[in-house]
């Protein structure tokens, strides 16, 4: 708990130009490619530059659109990663380039093989304190239960995702005990059932658009609590919401490209923290 | 003596209650006596408390009484205060000349061991059928009246009678004490170990397995009860905070089974296999609480035991740790020259499935482990340990009502469910209204959630009715260690009922914590048996952590109290001894603000304020390093509502001319209430300019007014109005819902047969503390809402929050379930009685008392007036709290309101006031349809001194609609609230604003807090 949030390191993926037409999407709307790239480049530059992040970036590959979306194919906690399985099938292979990445960076690696288990990392919110995995079309129950066997010292709760892709589609972490929730009718059933089943108290943040309660937190040395969040022209009423948040390092990052294809900010890292030591 | 009789017959009966031995015809006089009950009851208290009354040792024991204490405060609502006075002060004189209050702990035990003698001895001249087997109730009833705290003024209706009688016995009992003395008991703390008859009986050897996997044998009596056995297990182990542990055994099931302290080993047993193993019943949220060292070690080799064997699952990274930290405890620091480090580790068995890849890890963390005591080792042990999901958690095999198989864990938060490895439901205790079995059917009754109005029952099977009675046991337990103050008194005599009328007879985690506090002897030296390192213990090693190890900060007050004891211990006479340190500890403990040991009375108090919060962790982390949270803590600490600031003048005065023993159950007590406080750091960060009453002159004023407006027919509605002026309001309007359900409960208790039993967690007894909690609970989701509405600021949409669909899903699905379920309908159904009981308060004030013991009789003992569970929570922040009033108004008789003069006493800071406005309840509740929700929401806005909160329900019920309306207002501030004008006003705005609806309730409370009075 103590250390939630103090990433080292974070992998990302570029995007392929099969993108803009072949990714998956749970709307028809038309991608920029160009500018879903550069929207890419800012948000790597804020996790690089910025942040001071050790950044590993993964070539894009043609052949699977959606793996930009790295945060599906690997769920990492401590020095254990857990290479998931995809829900979606033309997502499967996205996790043999993450899992040499994790492998060079010294962690533990634990597949999924089960294949009737499924899960994609959007589903899984770690608190610092326990999981939520988010029992939604892409992910199951036997995903879950592989998940929990993995991370056996934390608690793992299955919560329905009613609508929407993943359960980060409209949550995430705030900050230590802080959850920030959209205000849609399920995701508000979400978050009290997370808190039913929680031992844990959580402070929560609603935000007005579902979508905006998918931030970056990071707790960072010399910069405290750091909140990457989408932009006021995406959503601005949310924006005025984030402002609240005094003690954070607010980074607005634009994601409107990918967002076309359920693309959110968390979707496009995986944040890992090393120990200089253990 | 008829009451007396009344008592004792229900004192015997509680004894036994667990006792496979039940005695019919005695049940049956319980049933013609239990009229007589509850007056006997009071009497008895009473009786108890003159005598009892500061000799202090009560805090060692359970205090199940509570249900009796709060029968007994229904009346002061009616009271006429002069009797009020008398006794109080006759409380009060009488509390003076008792001698041996000063003497040392182990003497006033000793005492008060003796007393229970002549207790059971008076017990067995008016009862020729009494068993011997009634000590520990004896114990406990002793000990619960003696808790109780002095201004407490409990009045019978009969007032002065009674209190000759009583006193005769007193004298008797004091008498008779002396023969009894020699009746020895082995531990320090706890009652006596005894034999069940003096007579000679066969020694049967028993076989204790210990947690370093050495045998203990013993010998003891064919008919020793579990108890015994036990004690002369702590007493070997030298272990004093034994309330964490039992024995158990293997049934002829093969399955474990924890042994009864209060029963028979032989009965329990049913066999000629002697074998029990020591283990670990209550695992501690927050083990660096524990005072000694040698206890959580014993800890720690309960959890090596569970984590190598699986029952505990944990990573592989945590399971290199903890064998980490099991290594430097058992071999010290690592030696690099050491040949071959891994045959050392390789011996020991640290996970299920260890090997070399481990074994390396375990040793290259031990390496950095270097300069850690055993003690400091065991500490990280747990650190790590607690954290973990299944930490405490004891699982049970069952299906759910579609036959899935699952798991149900229970532990200190409540009982969790599991699929697989997934956890899928969670009850928190406070959700749980009752815990029951029959067959092998297990049922929790869940109490409603915020938009519904019926609680739903959840049942599970288990694989036959062994094991639903073995896991109702546990929850019971568990429930009533790790949440009540006292244990709850075995189940009131029903009559006719059969079942389980088990309860947990030791202590709660509370009382054993403030027991511990206590805890006065130089750390024990004990032998780490699988390296037989003698530990090097550190006197304050339960605030040790790593980091703060070498800081000589005084951040540690168990260490600088263990040093006060030495030095007294050094320079006084050996009867004095132990009670001077107690006092020394005392002195520093309560006068946080003013004495010049400032430090450590913040310390002191973080150290209590612990106590309650296991479930933040963070926060003790926190407050243990920085010194504003303590703070702030301790500020809270000492809010805890009713605002009772513990005064130093106050505790100083006890401390000369009061025994030392009733200043401890003060401390008890503060402990109780800080939960509350802490429970709540946001509210309390957001009122955080709370001032310290202890030196400031100032008077606050706190109002609440709530006004309930329901109408039934198209349109009913719902309005409270609060208008106080603290956090405490919230509560206020709590319990009112509260009490409601305790009386649902009372009535649903009724039927029963053999194969069940419930087990309703917070009828009266537990109101005092499981209320609380409850009303945490509340707050906690006020606090969510202020949580939003805070950083959301006012104008933005999250600020109303609109909850139309707020049952979860999970909740959906028990209530779908339960409808096919015969107990769900026997719940709701009852609610129309519940109801009816309901009218009780607006009884007109004269006949309320006749009223009461009719209630009394009829619901046995849970449907107390509305007002009295708040009377209860006052009671618990003991000694500024003493103006208690309460008017209960009804609307039928169209009294508006009677004040009743409020009794004189010594010391006056809080005054609380609640009037309470109910009309005729002409509400279909009854009717025992659940309805259809429609919506609901909940409006809250706030300004400077007034919070309002607008419920808002609109339920779909046979045709007609319903609105409820709730409002709620909060005013605070510091100028005097005309509390007549404030209902007046409250109910006019109620009508103005819905004049098509009518007002049902209307609740004003005022808290009021005084300037202290000097004397």
């Amino acid at each position: 708990m103590a250390g939630f949030g103090h990433y080292t390191h974070a992998i990302v993926r570029g995007i392929p130009a099969s993108l803009a037409k072949e990714a998956l999407r749970s709307s028809q709307s038309e991608v920029d490619l160009a500018g879903a790239r550069k929207e890419h480049e800012a948000y790597v530059q804020v996790l690089g530059t910025r942040l001071g992040l050790e950044v590993v970036e993964l070539p894009a590959d043609e052949s699977l659109p959606d793996c930009v979306f790295v945060e599906d194919a690997v769920v990492v906690c401590g020095d254990t990663a857990l290479i998931t399985r995809p829900g979606a099938e033309s997502r499967r292979k996205e996790t043999e380039v993450m899992k040499a990445a994790l492998k060079n960076l010294n962690l533990n690696i634990v597949e999924m093989t089960d294949e009737n288990a499924t899960l994609d990392g959007g589903d899984v919110l770690f608190t610092g304190q326990e999981f939520f995995v988010g029992l939604s079309k892409r992910t199951n129950q036997k995903g879950a239960e592989i998940l929990a066997d993995v991370f056996k010292d934390y608690a793992v709760s299955t919560v329905p995702v009613l609508q929407g892709l993943h359960l980060k589609s409209f949550c995430s972490m705030g900050g230590p005990g802080l959850i920030l929730i959209g205000s849609s009718e399920h995701a508000q059933k979400t978050l009290k059932i997370m808190q039913q089943m929680s031992d844990h108290r959580y402070d929560k943040l609603t935000l007005p658009d579902d979508a905006a309660a998918n931030c970056l937190y990071m707790n960072l040395p010399n910069k405290g609590h750091v909140l990457v969040h989408p932009t006021a022209e995406e959503y601005p009423e949310s924006a005025t919401v984030f402002d609240k948040l005094k003690d954070h390092m607010l980074i607005p990052v634009s994601n409107i490209e990918k967002t076309k294809v359920d693309g959110a900010l968390t979707c496009c890292s995986v944040l890992i923290t090393k120990r200089a030591n253990i | 003596m008829t009451t007396e009789a009344g008592s004792e017959t229900e004192v015997k009966e509680k004894a036994e209650e667990s006792a496979a031995e039940t005695d019919q015809s005695e049940k049956a006089s319980e049933g013609a006596q239990e009229v007589t009950d509850a007056e006997g009851e009071d009497k008895e208290k009473e009786k108890e408390k003159d005598g009892k009354e500061g000799k202090g040792i009560a805090r060692y024991l359970p205090t199940w009484l509570k249900k009796q204490k709060s029968q007994s405060q229904t009346s002061p609502t009616k009271e006429e205060p002069p009797k009020e006075e008398s006794n109080s002060k006759d409380t009060q004189e009488e509390d003076g000349p008792v001698p041996e209050v000063n003497g040392h702990a182990e003497e006033v035990e000793e005492k008060e061991a003796v007393k229970s003698d002549e207790v059971k001895e008076q017990e067995a001249e008016s009862h020729s059928t009494a068993s011997a087997d009634t000590e520990p109730a004896k114990e406990e009833k002793v000990q619960e009246s003696a808790e109780k705290s002095p201004e407490e003024t409990v009045v019978t209706e009969e007032g002065e009678g009674v209190e000759e009688e009583k006193k005769e016995q007193e004298g008797e009992g004091e008498k008779e004490g002396e023969e009894g003395g020699e009746e020895g008991h082995t531990s320090i703390f706890q009652s006596p170990l005894r034999l069940v008859r003096k007579s000679k009986m066969k020694l049967v050897v028993c076989r204790v397995t210990l947690l370093d996997g050495t045998d203990f044998t013993c010998e003891v009596e064919k008919r020793a009860k579990g108890q015994f056995l036990f004690f002369k297990v702590c007493e070997h182990l030298n272990l004093m905070e034994k309330d964490y542990f039992g024995l158990s055994y293997i049934d002829s099931h093969e399955q474990k089974v924890w042994l009864d302290p209060t029963k028979e080993i032989k009965r329990q047993i049913r066999s000629n296999n002697w074998q029990f193993s020591f283990n670990v019943k209550f695992y501690p949220p927050d083990p660096s609480l524990l005072t000694e060292d040698i206890t959580r070690y014993l800890l720690c080799l309960q959890l090596r035991e569970d984590v190598a064997s699986g029952r505990l699952p944990c990573s592989f990274v945590t399971h290199a740790l903890l064998g980490s930290y099991t290594l430097q405890a058992e071999v010290g620091d690592y030696e690099p020259d050491q040949p071959r480090p891994l045959d050392n580790v390789g011996q020991l068995t640290f996970a299920p499935n260890q090997n070399r890849e481990m074994e390396e890890k375990i040793v290259e963390l031990h390496k950095s482990h270097r300069g850690m005591t055993p003690a400091q080792a065991d500490v990280q042990f747990l650190e790590n340990a607690k954290k973990l999901s299944m930490y405490g958690v004891d699982l049970h095999h069952a299906k759910d009502s579609e036959g899935v198989d699952i798991m149900l864990g229970v532990c200190a938060n409540g009982l969790l469910v599991y699929k697989d490895r997934l956890r899928i439901n969670r009850f928190a205790w406070p959700k749980i209204l009752k815990i029951s079995y029959k067959r092998n059917n297990f049922y929790i009754k869940i109490r409603p959630g915020e938009t519904e109005q019926f609680e739903s029952t959840v049942g599970f099977k288990l694989q036959n009715h062994r094991s639903a009675k073995r896991l109702w046991k546990v929850c019971v337990e568990n429930h009533s260690f790790f949440r009540l103050n006292a244990p709850e008194p075995p189940t009131k005599a029903r009559f006719l009922t059969l079942g389980s009328k088990f309860r947990y007879s030791g202590r709660t985690q509370a009382q054993s914590r403030v027991a511990s506090s206590l805890i006065d002897r130089p750390a024990p030296c004990f032998e780490r048996t699988s390296s037989k390192r003698i530990s090097r213990s550190l006197d304050g090693a339960p605030m040790i952590r790593i980091t703060e190890a070498t800081s000589e900060n005084g951040g540690d007050p168990h260490l600088e109290l263990h040093s006060d004891s030495k030095v007294m211990e050094v320079d006084l006479s050996p009867g004095d001894a132990e009670a001077t340190p107690t006092q020394s500890l005392e002195a520093s403990e309560p006068a946080p603000s003013q004495s010049p040991n400032r430090v450590h009375g913040d310390n002191i108090y973080v150290r209590h304020s612990n106590l309650m919060l296991e479930d933040h962790d963070k926060t003790q982390d926190e407050v243990l390093k920085h010194q504003a949270s303590i703070s702030q803590l301790k500020r809270s600490f000492m809010e805890a509502p009713p605002p009772s600031p513990p005064q130093p003048n106050q505790w100083e005065k006890r401390l000369t001319s009061s025994p030392a023993p009733t200043i401890r159950i003060q401390q008890q007590q503060q402990v109780e209430s800080a939960p509350q406080a802490e429970d709540a750091p946001v509210a309390e960060n957001e009122i955080s300019d709370t001032k310290e009453p202890a030196k400031t002159a100032e008077v606050e004023i706190e109002e609440t007014v709530v006004v309930q407006e329901v109408s039934i027919a198209p349109k009913p509605g719902l309005v409270t109005v609060t208008s106080p002026q603290e956090v405490t309001v919230e509560k206020e309007v709590v319990v009112t819902v509260e009490t409601k359900e305790a009386k649902q409960e009372s009535v649903s208790s009724e039927s029963e047969s053999e194969e069940e039993a419930e087990y309703q967690p917070n009828v009266s007894v537990s109101i005092c503390h499981t209320q609380i909690l409850e009303e945490e609970e509340e707050e906690e989701e006020e606090e969510e809402k202020k949580g939003v509405s805070v950083p959301d600021a006012p104008s933005l949409p999250a600020e109303v929050e609109e909850e139309p669909e707020q049952k979860n899903n999970a909740e959906e699905e028990i209530q779908a379930k339960s409808n096919d379920d015969p107990i769900t309908t026997q719940a709701t159904n009852g609610h129309s009685l519940p109801e009816d009981s309901a009218v009780a308060p607006e009884e007109e004030e004269e006949e309320e008392e006749e009223e009461q013991e009719e209630q009394l009789k009829m619901n046995g003992v849970a449907s107390v007036v509305e007002a009295e569970p708040r009377l209860q929570v006052i009671c618990c922040s003991e000694p500024p709290v003493v103006k208690t009033e309460m008017v209960t108004i009804s609307d039928t008789f169209a009294a508006q309101k009677t004040e009743i003069a409020t009794k004189e006493v010594p010391i006056v800071h809080t005054e609380t006031k609640t009037i309470t406005y109910e009309a005729a309840q002409l509400d279909g509740n009854g009717d025992g349809e659940p309805g259809v929700l429609m919506t609901a929401q909940t409006i809250t806005s706030e300004s400077l001194c007034t919070t309002t909160t607008t419920h808002i329900t609109k339920t779909l019920k046979g045709g007609l609609s319903e609105t409820r309306i709730e409002k709620r207002i909060v005013i605070t501030g510091d100028c005097d609230i005309d509390h007549d004008q404030a209902l007046a006003q409250a109910i006019k705005e109620a009508k103005e604003q819905h004049p098509d609806m009518s007002v049902t309730r209307v609740v004003v409370h005022k808290e009021t807090e005084l300037a202290e009075e000097e004397d």
